[in-house]
């Protein structure tokens, strides 16, 4: 129990990702979305890193994943503010239940 | 770093972290969702360093903490309504139940899985290794172009999708 290991590391994570997907699905505010699929981006990264410590620690994979992951983060996150933009000029809102403009 | 110091940081850094992904979603005031952002960030790039991922750690704080964290400060700033949190969705229960699920499915395979661990220790420094693996010849060299074609791709597309008409 005291010694941390893999385990301790994978259980933060799976902790982590639940706590942002609870939020990606329950948040009405955009911007609070975005907040929490960032959460769960983190929590990836802290499983690919625990294991690309404990299981392939010179070949370094998991790092490189995790680099990866942090660039599609950042592409992700200005894309999505340009939307969040855009729509707020046109709605003057960036509640969730409005953003229903692609329904038909 | 003799054991139980690392055991004491390790559960420290876990409990900051959880507290302040919680305190995003709880926390009424965007604002002070993003302020418990930044936090659990910088407890994340702590535990890179825990996991010996020196280089991540770094990257970690001026890729979230510097970059992502300021852009969404910008967003919270400029879409002034959004200052007064919205009351949750009635989805909750089910999104609860879905998220607690979740958890118990991974910590379960988690912990009856035996994972074949390196008995190799890790590396001390991780700047030069992955240095070599992003740019050397049998490495990464063609994915950091296309990371860096996405990045230019992303930049073009927020500010097509931004622009005034």
């Amino acid at each position: 129990m005291l010694t941390v290991g893999l385990t301790h590391f994978l259980i933060l994570s799976a902790i982590l990702f639940a706590i942002g997907l609870f939020g990606v699905i329950t948040q009405r505010n955009v911007i609070k979305v975005i907040m929490c699929l960032e959460i769960m981006l983190n929590a990836v990264n802290i499983a690919l890193i625990a294991f690309s410590q404990s299981v392939a620690p010179v070949s370094l994979t998991g790092q490189i994943f995790a680099i990866f992951v942090m660039v599609v983060a950042a592409a992700e996150v200005a894309v999505g503010i340009a939307i969040i933009f855009s729509i707020y000029r046109n709605h003057e809102s960036i509640d969730m239940e409005k953003f229903n403009i692609l329904k038909w | 770093m003799p054991e139980i110091t690392y055991s004491i940081t390790f559960y420290l850094m876990a409990a900051i972290a959880v507290a302040a992904a919680l305190g995003v979603i709880i926390l009424r005031d965007v604002f002070r969702a993003a302020l418990s952002l930044i936090l659990l960030f910088m407890t994340v790039a702590g535990i890179y360093l825990l996991l010996h991922a020196d280089f991540l750690a770094i990257v970690q704080i001026l890729i979230y903490v510097g970059a992502i964290s300021v852009l969404i400060i910008v967003a919270i700033m400029l879409t002034r309504d959004a200052r007064q949190g919205q009351p949750l969705g009635k989805i909750k229960w089910v999104a609860g139940i879905v998220a607690l699920a979740l958890i118990g499915v991974i910590a379960w395979g988690v912990i009856n899985t035996a994972f074949y661990l390196s008995s190799t220790p890790p590396l001390e420094e991780t700047v030069k290794p992955l240095g070599n693996l992003l740019f050397g010849n049998p490495g990464y060299m063609l994915t950091s172009e296309i990371a860096a074609v996405l990045l230019l791709s992303a930049i073009l597309g927020a500010i097509a999708v931004i622009r005034e008409k």
